[in-house]
């Protein structure tokens, strides 16, 4: 392709985004879109595959027949979300394997927050409540980005995180109504997770490196440090509610701006655990690479009791 | 037919749906592929949806105010009377595959039968668990299909799951006392009826599927009788924990 044609195909495509229309997988598009899009969608997907083990671990513990099977539920939707970003992602080119494989090796990433252990019941409250509230934040705007199959997936899981969000609150009003050692069982997951949670909108606008780009794609319509003010804002009455005090010294509402003031967030921290060296990152990869590894003489037996199936086939039909 | 011998019987089917329903939740992440997890869970799902209407039954037959959770965790060992089948490990994807099935082909005639309760809640509930438990034995069975006639591999290691796991399924069939009292008066149902279409179902499934059916006449049982193997105490401490640890509170 001449220069004057790859320019042409670029003008038309930011033409499109310009006009809010969706790229599809067939669209021309550059090569570095192609990437950015598979690095953030696959993130994405591994986050929602990693994200089912903290939770999973408290699934065998839940307190009631009605919480374990809304729990199991929750962990299945998150499957469930991962498996359509997986399904978004491979449209771009990239196979199921090699996505796992970036994951395996630890060149992909995923969500940071699920490196922290879920230690009581209450964690699956505050989870629910903050994690799925912060995450709900950052995908709303994912539901009008540039490119059709994330956009679309997103619509379906934005609708159900709304749901797990209000199942968490709802675990964490129950703890709060009840006796003193549920309050604390839920005070002590608040303090433990809300740093975290504020921590997941990534590093503060001075220090990200892919917002400007992203911003232009519709990849991003507001900035990590836009989108944690919202959080804040928006989840200080929450716990107010709950009877719940946000472990900030420094939280106060502050009548110029309108939003809450808050203290430093500790980066340090942000970084150990982003280069791998939080409480539970070992333990979350081991955890996949042995489901893949031990899993790969079951996918092996399918492929080739399929081989089999469709060569008695094609001997009946022959 | 008294109502501690209805409640008796009922547990006979609700703790095997409990107990498999708790072993499936293990895996819960931890699938072959994310499809495969998707699946086993849904079975979870629908073996403890099921557990919960059983349990609810029973919480209103009782008079002392118990309740389904008080009645699915706050029981000692001694009184589930899960058959042993279902509380075995995970072993791997083979034995979860076979014991599945082994339970669904059963679990499936178990609830036909049981449509014609004379127990209207009993017959509601086979009405709309047959349906879940349809897609069970379906996936169960092609899985067997898959791992038998696969690789050599998966051959041998669905071959072993078999043979360790055949000796699990005679107690199926398996009435304690008071089961016969509840069979009698036409609210239970008797498993005997439809054991020879139940070896016959899952002796052509394995053969289909290139594996031998195990010839040996020795069989495990006790579960039902509330006497079970060195599992079931680890399955409880781990399901119960919440509610030993914090009694009396809610969630």
């Amino acid at each position: 392709m001449s220069t004057n044609e790859i320019k042409n195909l670029e003008e038309i495509f930011e033409a499109k985004i310009a006009r809010d229309e969706k790229i599809e997988p067939k669209d021309w598009m550059p090569e570095k879109y192609r990437k950015t899009h598979i690095r953030q969608i696959s993130q994405h997907a591994h986050s929602e595959i990693v994200g089912m083990l903290p939770e999973g671990n408290w699934i065998t513990r839940a307190p009631s027949l009605r919480r374990k099977v809304a729990l199991l539920a929750k962990v299945q939707d998150e499957a469930g979300h991962g498996l359509y970003l997986y399904s978004a992602c491979e449209t771009l080119g990239i196979s199921r394997e090699e996505l796992y494989e970036q994951l395996h090796s630890g060149k992909a990433k995923y969500s940071s927050i699920f490196n922290y252990p879920t230690l009581t019941w209450a964690d699956i409250g505050a989870i629910g409540w903050l994690v799925d509230g912060a995450a709900i934040i950052n995908q709303v705007p994912l539901c009008n980005t540039s490119f059709g199959p994330y956009a679309r997936a997103m619509v379906r899981v934005c609708k159900e995180e709304s749901f797990h969000q209000r199942q968490g609150y709802e675990i964490m009003m129950t703890l709060c109504n009840g006796t003193q050692e549920q309050k604390d069982m839920a005070q002590d997951a608040l303090n433990r997770w809300w740093w975290p949670s504020l921590m997941m909108f990534g590093p503060t606008d001075e220090e990200s490196t892919h917002t400007a780009q992203s911003m232009k794609w519709k990849l991003k319509r507001k900035t990590n440090d836009e989108l944690r003010q919202q959080f804040i804002d928006q989840t200080v009455p929450q716990a107010d509610i709950l009877g719940l005090k946000i472990p900030d010294d420094n939280l106060k509402y502050n009548n110029d701006t309108g939003h809450y003031d808050f203290g430093e967030i500790d980066w340090s921290e942000f970084w150990q655990v982003v280069k791998g060296h939080g409480k539970c990152n070992k333990e979350r990869l081991n955890a996949r690479k042995n489901a893949w590894e031990n899993g790969k003489w079951v996918r092996e037996a399918a492929m080739a009791y399929a081989d089999k199936q469709h060569q008695r086939k094609t001997k009946q039909t022959g | 037919m008294t109502k501690q011998n209805l409640i008796h019987y009922i547990y006979g089917i609700a703790d095997n749906a409990l107990i498999l329903g708790q072993r499936l939740s293990e895996l819960c992440g931890h699938g072959p592929t994310l499809e495969t997890d998707i699946a086993l869970t849904n079975i979870a799902l629908d073996l403890l949806g099921q557990t919960r209407s059983y349990y609810q039954y029973i919480s209103n037959l009782t008079t002392d105010g118990s309740t389904e959770d008080d009645v699915a965790f706050l029981r000692k060992e001694r009184q589930y009377r899960n058959v042993l089948l279902v509380e075995q490990p995970n072993t791997d994807f083979a034995y979860i595959i076979v014991r599945q099935y082994f339970y669904d082909v059963f679990h499936y005639m178990l609830l036909q039968e049981l449509q014609l309760s004379k127990d209207v809640n009993l017959t509601a509930i086979a009405d709309k668990s047959i349906k879940e438990v349809g897609y069970h034995q379906q996936f169960s069975g092609d899985w067997v299909k898959r791992l038998g006639d696969g690789t050599s591999e998966s051959h041998d290691k669905t071959q072993q799951a078999v043979n360790d796991l055949w000796v699990f399924t005679e107690e199926l069939f398996h009435l304690s006392n008071e089961d016969k009292i509840v069979v009698d008066s036409g609210h239970g149902i008797n498993p005997k009826s439809f054991k020879d279409q139940y070896f016959n179902k899952i002796s052509t499934l394995l053969e289909d599927a290139t594996i031998k059916v195990p010839e040996s006449k020795y069989f495990q049982k006790g579960g039902k009788d509330g006497i079970h193997s060195e599992h079931m105490g680890y399955i409880l401490a781990e399901m119960q924990y919440m509610q030993r640890t914090y009694p009396d509170m809610k969630w």
